[in-house]
């Protein structure tokens, strides 16, 4: 698995607003622990875990720059498997999807979650989009779907930088180098800029650029 | 000037409105959920509806610099109809979501006992969840149904100071005003409130919990009836401090409610859409 880049408990728990939202923050991690003990019944289609509730409201009560590594921590103390992740992807608003995608690398090993990822790559939220292009999506998105995901993000104006292993996967990869070329050429054609990260990716495929 | 518009349905308008809207001057909107014209016929398509309204509505919203909240609830048109009863069971996971600032629309449209049940239902929602509640009153026969609406209210776990009576008129003003709600009129091109009408009201009965909205969605209505009643009322004699009351801070007092608003919209990632790029597209 990819290491977790996630904050530590304490690291986060020093960075909340207040004692309210840490005696909350402590209840929720409590909460998941419990549920990671002694998972619950299967979940109505209808109803949440009380963990989950919390993993939703995470933003309100522990600030909205600390939400990601909120719900993070969350995911790993209930120790969230892929049927757990999946739900609290379908069910969640844009920024608990994004969490849970950023929280993949640390919590599924192997392909199993691409679905999450494909998901999020089909919507055209930027949020999303940057969110799934992260180191899960390096190791387990299949080289078609990649591609594409770097041309959306070039598309939806989404930094390349968000791009995990970026250089690593585009080098030697001549279809990739011909898509960008085509699209180059399409921006060219419509008398528009080509984004200036498309060259780059394009000196990251190693193959030689076609006159754009 | 800075407006709110506190009930707008913007899933049903383009971003030319929301263009046109900022350039207004509205800066911030609550979205209510509420039927689609057409009837539904299963809670899935009320979920996908639902995550809209806290997924991409806000996005398309932020692009414009726009802060975009919502407000989660069984209709009352479709509370009518039993295939969509089990949506009042999925509430609470929603109800929770950082961008939901009330319960709503609930209320009355035929007032039929299946109403009376899911709206007392979602009142007690509300008060568990800490949120106010925005409540519909009837288009027709609507002096009886707001009495009705303000005893169903009044019967419930949640304050009158919480609860927020929307599409209010002439006939209807009094009564509301005297059950310490506060009071909403939707400004429509041709039903509903208008702007002279507004101003009259707004004189007889002052701008303390009044908040005017365009209620704009797929029918015939225009999202910049808020502006327009702004400078009616300065027209007609009221100062800018009354106006700022009324278009900002009284909505941002009822949702302020929550404990959920956030009007500082994060300047978003994406390169300008004043270019005329179809970024947002994804090359579709």
């Amino acid at each position: 698995m990819t290491q977790p880049s996630f904050r530590t408990r304490d690291d986060v728990s020093a960075a909340l607003p207040d004692d309210t939202a840490r005696a909350w923050f402590d209840e929720a991690l409590a909460d998941a622990a419990a549920a990671a003990q002694a998972p619950p019944q299967a979940p109505s289609p209808y109803l949440a875990h009380p963990w989950e509730l919390r993993f939703a409201a995470a933003g309100r009560h522990c600030g909205h720059d600390n939400a990601d590594a909120v719900r993070a921590l969350l995911l790993v103390e209930a120790r969230a498997g892929l049927e757990t992740l999946t739900r609290l992807y379908r069910h969640g608003s844009a920024a608990e999807r994004r969490a849970v995608l950023r929280a993949l690398p640390a919590l599924v090993e192997g392909p199993h979650a691409v679905h999450l990822v494909e998901d999020a790559l089909r919507s055209n939220d930027t949020r999303l989009i940057s969110a799934a292009v992260g180191p899960y999506a390096a190791a387990h998105l299949e080289p078609h779907a990649w591609r594409h995901a770097v041309l959306k993000c070039l598309f939806t104006g989404v930094p390349l930088d968000a791009v995990a292993g970026l250089a690593q996967r585009a080098a030697g990869d001549g279809e990739l180098a011909r898509m960008l070329t085509d699209y180059a050429a399409e921006r060219t054609a419509a008398g528009r800029d080509v984004p200036d990260d498309l060259g780059r990716v394009l000196n990251l495929t190693g193959e030689e650029p076609k006159e754009l | 000037m800075r407006i709110f518009d506190p009930h707008i349905h913007m899933t049903s308008r383009t971003t030319d409105d929301y263009e046109a809207m900022y350039a207004a001057g509205v800066r911030a909107v609550v979205e209510p959920s509420f039927w689609l014209g057409q009837p539904r016929t299963s809670p899935a398509s009320f979920f996908d509806y639902f995550d809209a309204l806290l997924g991409w509505e806000p996005f398309r919203a932020a692009q414009y610099g726009i802060a975009h909240h919502c407000t989660i609830a069984l209709n009352p048109k479709e509370a009518n109809d039993p295939r969509c009863m089990p949506v009042l069971d999925a509430l609470p996971r929603y109800l929770v979501k950082d961008g939901v600032v009330a319960v709503g629309e609930i209320g009355y449209d035929s007032m039929t006992p299946a109403e009376g049940t899911a709206l007392a239902a979602q009142l007690q929602l509300a008060a568990d969840h800490g949120l106010p509640a925005l409540v519909h009153t009837p288009h027709r026969d609507k002096l009886a149904g707001l009495d009705r609406t303000v005893d169903v209210v009044r019967e419930s776990s949640l304050p009158m100071e919480r609860v927020l009576l929307d599409h209010l008129n002439e006939t209807t003003v009094k009564h509301a005003k005297d059950s310490g709600c506060w009071l909403g009129f939707s400004v429509y091109p041709d039903t509903k409130m208008d702007e002279g009408r507004m101003v009259a009201v707004l004189k007889e009965y002052g701008p303390e919990k009044v908040l005017v909205n365009s209620a704009a969605d797929w029918g015939k209505s225009d999202p910049l009836k808020t502006r327009k009643v702004a400078d009616a009322m300065l027209a007609a004699g009221f100062g800018e401090d009354d106006v700022e009351r009324v278009l900002w801070r009284n909505p941002v007092a009822f949702y302020g409610l929550s404990g959920r608003l956030r009007l500082d919209v994060p300047v978003p990632q994406t390169q300008s859409l004043h270019e005329g790029n179809s970024i947002l597209r994804g090359g579709e």
